[in-house]
């Protein structure tokens, strides 16, 4: 109880840390803002992209169709909608479109491209990769009665559907260049956004300059943008400490935080929020032993994820036991429950001597496997070695690859591993979200563990039906339960979200995710 | 009168052991060697030497300081330093002789082929050789790693040894041919022509053996370099992969978010790379001076 109050202020100070404060001031224009990027977008296509490194330097570039209300965080606005409605029913939803607006080439965006977006999303053509395909499943029609009206009649309810038209990842793209080419998106960067694609340089930089002919009049207030592409963790830290980039956007460790505080003292903001992230650890099921739920579940049960999180937290920015949902969120698992899960109770010597027992019935001895990790440092690295350190205390060894963020995204999507940590990182809290990590493979194209388990499956659409909040939750601990015990993924340590930049920087607003508020429309530099 | 016998008077003086012989001409060589030795036993029997398991982790002691229980302190995980610097001695040690040996080798059958056949194939192999010397040695490694990927076998990365070795092929081939050169124009040679023998016969029985002084000076001085690229590849993300305890990786990784928290985390491994390959460096220019006779002038 003691841990939960604890845990339940701890949040509500740094959510007000990190959302509070909105600015008084009047916005200036001008100015480029040069932004540091630890990786870089592996293509073009929002429906693709999962990374950070897509959102942060590709976003600005496009709008979508709502968006969430960046300092009221999880209510959602109008992007490229003026207004909506959403039918007694819950089975049609009726967009209203801004006036005038204009892709970067110049010609009109009406309905029909909104139309030619979603459809490429819920049912992406050959070759086309939709990760957030399963979120529009509900979809029976969309229809385009005029130019400024799309309205999308559903199959079923859905708790999620206004959540999933404000996620950051569905782009509008022009309909006739999808009809032309329904990869254009690979290759292209082409939107309605704030910003207006100037370069990539690969290695290097990416470039954007205000879009002169925006919908949202006077905005955005920048002259465009600069993401540098730094990989290297201390090197970003000195061009933030030395003024030569004035944000990363994504997170800080604990000890960049304190040195860059340290460094540049008060000319900087910090903020703070729990993270809507965690690193999962994901077998192929398709390899042997990894059939095996016994041998799953033995090296979910030899993680002690209790110290790991406590031990942690002073090196990496993750900080938080939980479930498969944010530790927080209302329909989370409670601590006390948590702990009754396989993998969490606090007896690591009870769950490890479980755990040898298991591979022994599973006839696995001296496990050894390939374990794909990314060479992102913060934190694949510390968490990845904590991992593998977990592992070898009931003898199972681990040899630790580290590839460069395409070709690990490559081998997780295509099967080339073995054991590989993964990561689930949503823009917002919502079961339909974060359990598309851990329903059948042919359901979800985030699954990477190459499983289908019906169970699974049918609980996540008795819960994304369910409008009752006690019942939801109750269909969630059993959908917890299972996906445990089965354990085809489970999650390691959820994150805890670090930001430090320059106080010149104004109108951003702290999130929960660092794929939130990177749109850069409201963002201006006081210089 | 006393009666000297001619064979006391003339009694040639008894040689002494290479070894000692060595120290004596060249003791900074000496004191290289022995540091080499020392770094090669820490290695063997890291097992034994070590006092703690470099990949074990413990929250206890993260970031601790240099003490009687860690003599160089802790990193960011708990892991003792002193243990991991004697565990990376391995793997250093290991890519360095086996790259050197491999990058040598390689370049010293190249030089002599070359320098025996010459013409047309003497032409081709240095032009080739002049390729890979336009390069520098840090950006073709960087190329050859990225492109062959890595290849662990007993828990090291084959590929990483042929990157580190491939820059130092041509080196090797050219020191080796010029010394090559010089020999194939001596009277024997001609003479094992004149008797027919095969090629394969003159170049290893005839060529190879009077080109070996050369060869295990850029042997040994490889190493040292070998080990530099591992450290660097490590550093840059390219070579071996954490856990694995190896001295470029200890300066990368968390180093880099808490060397000012905890510079013991980057200053000893750093000076171990130092004196690896100082120690190296000194014993491969005392074995030139020792081998080679102009030196002895």
């Amino acid at each position: 109880m003691k841990r939960t109050l604890g845990f339940l202020a701890f949040t509500a100070a740094i959510v007000g840390v990190g959302f509070g404060g909105a600015e008084a001031q009047t916005p200036k224009r001008g100015g480029i803002l040069k932004f540091a990027v630890s990786a870089e977008p592996p293509n073009y296509d929002c429906h693709g992209a999962t990374s950070f490194a897509f959102i942060h330097p590709v976003r600005p570039h496009y709008n979508t169709l709502l968006k969430f209300d960046e300092p009221s965080y999880p209510k959602v606005k109008g992007d490229l909608a003026q207004s909506w409605t959403v039918s007694p029913d819950g089975l049609t939803y009726t967009f209203k479109l801004k006036p005038n607006i204009k892709f970067h080439d110049g010609s009109a965006m009406t309905s029909a491209d909104v139309k030619a977006t979603y459809e490429r999303i819920a049912n992406p053509p050959t070759g086309v990769v939709s990760i957030r395909k399963a979120a529009y499943e509900d979809i029976a029609a969309i229809e385009t009665p005029d130019p400024q009206t799309v309205v999308f009649k559903l199959k079923a309810r859905n708790a999620s559907m206004l959540t999933n038209f404000a996620s950051p990842w569905d782009c509008i793209y022009s309909g006739a260049k999808l009809k032309d080419d329904p990869k254009f998106p690979e290759k292209n960067v082409m939107g309605t956004g704030p910003f207006k694609f100037v370069e990539h340089a690969a290695g290097s930089h990416w470039v954007g300059e205000r879009f002169a002919d925006y919908f949202e009049k006077g905005k955005p207030y920048l002259d465009g943008y600069r993401a540098i592409f730094i990989r290297n963790t201390a090197a970003r830290v000195n061009a933030l400490q030395a003024g030569e980039v004035l944000a990363e956007f994504r997170g800080h460790s604990p000890a960049d935080q304190a040195k860059l505080v340290s460094a540049v003292g008060d000319k900087v903001n910090v903020h703070e929020s729990p993270w809507i992230c965690s690193l999962v650890v994901t077998f192929n099921a398709e390899k042997k032993p990894f059939d095996d739920a016994r041998v799953r579940r033995a090296l979910s049960l030899a993680i002690d994820r209790w110290q790991g999180a406590q031990a942690l937290s002073k090196i990496a920015l993750v900080r938080h036991v939980g479930g498969l949902l944010r530790p927080g969120f209302d329909l989370a698992t409670s601590p006390a429950d948590l702990v009754k899960l396989p993998g969490y109770g606090k007896d690591i010597n009870k769950a490890r001597a479980e755990a040898k027992k298991l591979l022994a019935e599973a006839g696995v001895k001296d496990l050894k496997f390939k374990f794909l990790n990314r060479n992102v440092p913060m934190p694949y690295t510390p968490v990845g070695v904590f991992v593998i350190d977990q592992w070898r205390q009931i003898g199972v060894i681990a040899e630790h690859e580290q590839p460069e963020t395409k070709a690990y995204i490559g081998n997780l999507r295509s099967g080339n591993y073995e054991v590989g940590l993964d990561f689930n990182c949503d823009a917002v809290d919502d079961p339909n979200l974060q359990l598309l990590k851990y329903i059948s493979a042919d359901k979800s194209s985030i699954n990477y563990g190459r499983y289908n388990d019906r169970k699974l499956d049918e609980l996540y659409e008795k819960q994304k039906r369910e409008l009752d909040p006690k019942k939801r939750s109750a269909l969630l601990r059993d959908f917890e339960k299972h996906a445990l015990t089965e354990a085809y993924t489970f999650p390691t340590i959820w994150w805890h979200r670090i930001i430090v930049n320059w106080k010149q920087i104004k109108g951003w607003h702290m999130s929960p995710s660092h794929y939130l508020n990177q749109d850069l429309q409201d963002v201006w530099l006081d210089q | 009168m006393t009666m000297v016998s001619p064979d006391a008077a003339f009694r040639p003086r008894q040689p002494r052991h290479p070894v000692i012989e060595f120290a004596r001409a060249q003791p900074t060589g000496m004191a290289g060697l022995a540091f080499i030795v020392i770094l090669f036993v820490a290695g063997v029997f890291a097992d034994f030497v070590a006092p703690y398991d470099p990949l074990t982790l413990d929250y206890g002691a993260m970031l601790a300081p240099p003490s009687w229980e860690h003599w160089m302190g802790t990193d960011a995980f708990g892991r003792d330093v002193f243990s991991r610097i004697i565990y990376g001695a391995r793997t250093a040690l290991a890519v360095g002789f086996l790259a050197s040996l491999f990058g040598s080798g390689i370049g010293a059958a190249i030089g002599v082929v070359s320098a025996y056949f010459g013409g047309r194939i003497d032409m081709a192999i240095e032009r080739f050789m002049d390729i890979l010397l336009s390069f520098p040695i840090i950006v073709l490694a960087l190329a050859v790693v990225a492109v062959l990927g890595k290849f662990p076998v007993g828990g090291l990365d084959l590929n990483l040894i042929v990157a580190i070795a491939i820059p130092m092929i041509p080196k090797v081939a050219r020191v080796v041919r010029s010394a090559a050169l010089a020999i194939r124009g001596l009277p024997y040679i001609d003479a094992a022509r004149a008797a027919g023998y095969h090629h394969s016969r003159i170049i290893f029985r005839h060529i190879a053996p009077n080109v070996v002084a050369p060869f295990l000076i850029m042997f040994t001085a490889f190493i040292a370099q070998a080990i530099l690229l591992e450290a660097s590849l490590s550093f840059l993300g390219l070579g071996v992969t954490e856990p694995t305890p190896a001295w470029g990786l200890m300066l990368s990784g968390t180093s880099q978010e808490f060397y000012s928290q905890a510079p013991w985390m980057i200053l000893f491994p750093g000076v171990a790379i130092s004196l690896a390959v100082f120690a190296f460096n000194l014993f491969g220019d005392a074995l030139r001076d020792y081998l080679d006779p102009r030196f002895k002038v």
